[in-house]
């Protein structure tokens, strides 16, 4: 039998700080706080910023639960884009939410 | 937007003009702060201005913009109707103190 | 792009807003007094507000600890009212310098600096800043050396962020205040460094 599970509950965090994890690659139409530039690229989870509500659901007048874990992942620079100038150890921080991640 | 070719950044500063801030100002009020009543997110804010066409996000002002969103959100939602807002609209278009009002946008 | 010095003609989108704010107003749903206050409350929030935060860290050693773990919690501790959970503080280092952007559309730690730049909503700085910071970084007169790390952080989501500067050298001794008035807003985006007078 399936279970609901209660929209007021977080959905349950599956990263920690130090996990290397892949942005996913899709361009479905709405709203979307998943930067073009960063999906496909893979990273390192920096830190775990807590649960918020979806911004995709939240942009089309819906609650945004159950809230989804939001991480922030660092990503070295020479890795997304080709032809980066500037140190080997700059890092682009970007806020992506845990249903992106892979 | 990231990443994409553009020209120089030109660290170009704005003095607000009233009317701006009263649109931020509804922003806040409408997205339930400040003892407003909630009636739209900053993501359907968002949402309304990557809606808007290239070339119009272009040429708009940053509050232009805004407004423009936030209206949007408003008829969505049904808290105003487009009638409504038409009629309004023409009605203020043709009143003497709409000159007073944009005296009052001067610095 | 309206230039606020000069007399313009009233514009389609100024109309707008005044006959939102009557209806709004007429259906009960705000009131003038409610929107004249928030417009002041807004003047009222500039970035000596985030410099003061900068100041105590730079003071305090204890507090500056707090402010990196708990951005939020740590300004709710100076009376600032910053959104729980959302504010990250990001601090230079000699081998580290942080700046911010928000690509997507102009996420700022308003509570702190106010209403953003001009230029930090421009598709130059939104476009630029996260593939090639180094070149806009010089363009605001700021050079980062070789060897010095840069860490871009892109807002897209729910939180917002302060860089803390270094202290310069030649402040020892100073006051809070004296030490707050070397921090601008730019410092605290990450586009230039504090300076002593």
């Amino acid at each position: 039998m399936k279970i609901e599970s209660d929209p007021l509950v977080p959905v349950e965090q599956r990263y920690q700080p130090g996990d290397r994890v892949k942005v996913r690659k899709a361009y479905p139409l709405g709203h979307i706080r998943t930067p073009f530039y960063i999906r496909g690229h893979s990273g390192v989870i920096e830190r775990v910023c807590g649960a918020f509500g979806n911004p995709e659901e939240l942009a089309q007048q819906r609650s945004g639960d159950p809230k989804q874990p939001l991480y922030r992942v660092r990503f070295l620079q020479k890795e997304v884009w080709p032809d980066y100038k500037g140190s080997a150890e700059d890092v682009l921080e970007v806020e992506i939410f845990q249903h992106w991640l892979e | 937007m990231g990443g994409l070719p553009a020209g120089r950044v030109e660290p170009t500063e704005h003095d607000y003009d009233e009317w701006e801030r009263r649109v931020d100002a509804l922003m806040v009020l409408l997205s339930g702060g400040k003892g407003g009543r909630r009636l739209m997110t900053v993501d359907e804010l968002r949402k309304n201005i990557e809606a808007l066409p290239p070339d119009a996000y272009d040429r708009m002002g940053y509050y232009d913009r805004w407004v423009t969103s936030i209206t949007q959100i408003m008829i969505q939602r049904g808290v105003i109707t487009t009638d409504e807002l038409g009629r309004k609209m023409e009605q203020l278009r043709g009143q003497t103190r709409f000159s007073a009002a944009t005296e009052e946008g001067r610095s | 792009m309206k230039d606020g010095g000069n007399y313009q003609p009233y514009s389609y989108f100024q109309l707008m807003e005044v006959s939102l704010r009557e209806l709004l107003v007429e259906k009960g749903i705000v009131t003038e007094a409610q929107v004249a206050e928030e417009v002041e409350a807004m003047r009222r929030r500039t970035p000596e507000i985030g410099a003061k935060v900068v100041a105590r860290a730079w003071s305090d050693a204890a507090y500056k600890r707090k402010l990196l773990e708990d951005g939020s919690r740590a300004c709710q501790d100076l009376g600032i009212e910053v959104a729980a959970l959302k504010l990250v503080v990001v601090e230079n280092t000699p081998d580290t310098h942080n700046v911010v952007v928000c690509t997507l559309c102009s996420c700022y730690p308003r509570m702190l600096l106010g209403i953003p730049p001009e230029w930090y909503k421009s598709r130059s700085y939104r476009s630029r800043t996260v593939s090639e910071p180094r070149a806009v970084l010089s363009e605001f007169g700021l050079r980062i050396d070789e060897k010095t790390k840069i860490r871009v952080h892109d807002s897209t989501a729910d939180m917002r962020y302060l860089v803390l500067p270094m202290r310069p050298a030649g402040t020892e001794g100073w006051s809070e205040d004296k030490l707050a008035s070397i921090v601008t807003r730019d410092c605290m985006i990450g586009v230039a460094v504090p300076k002593p007078h």
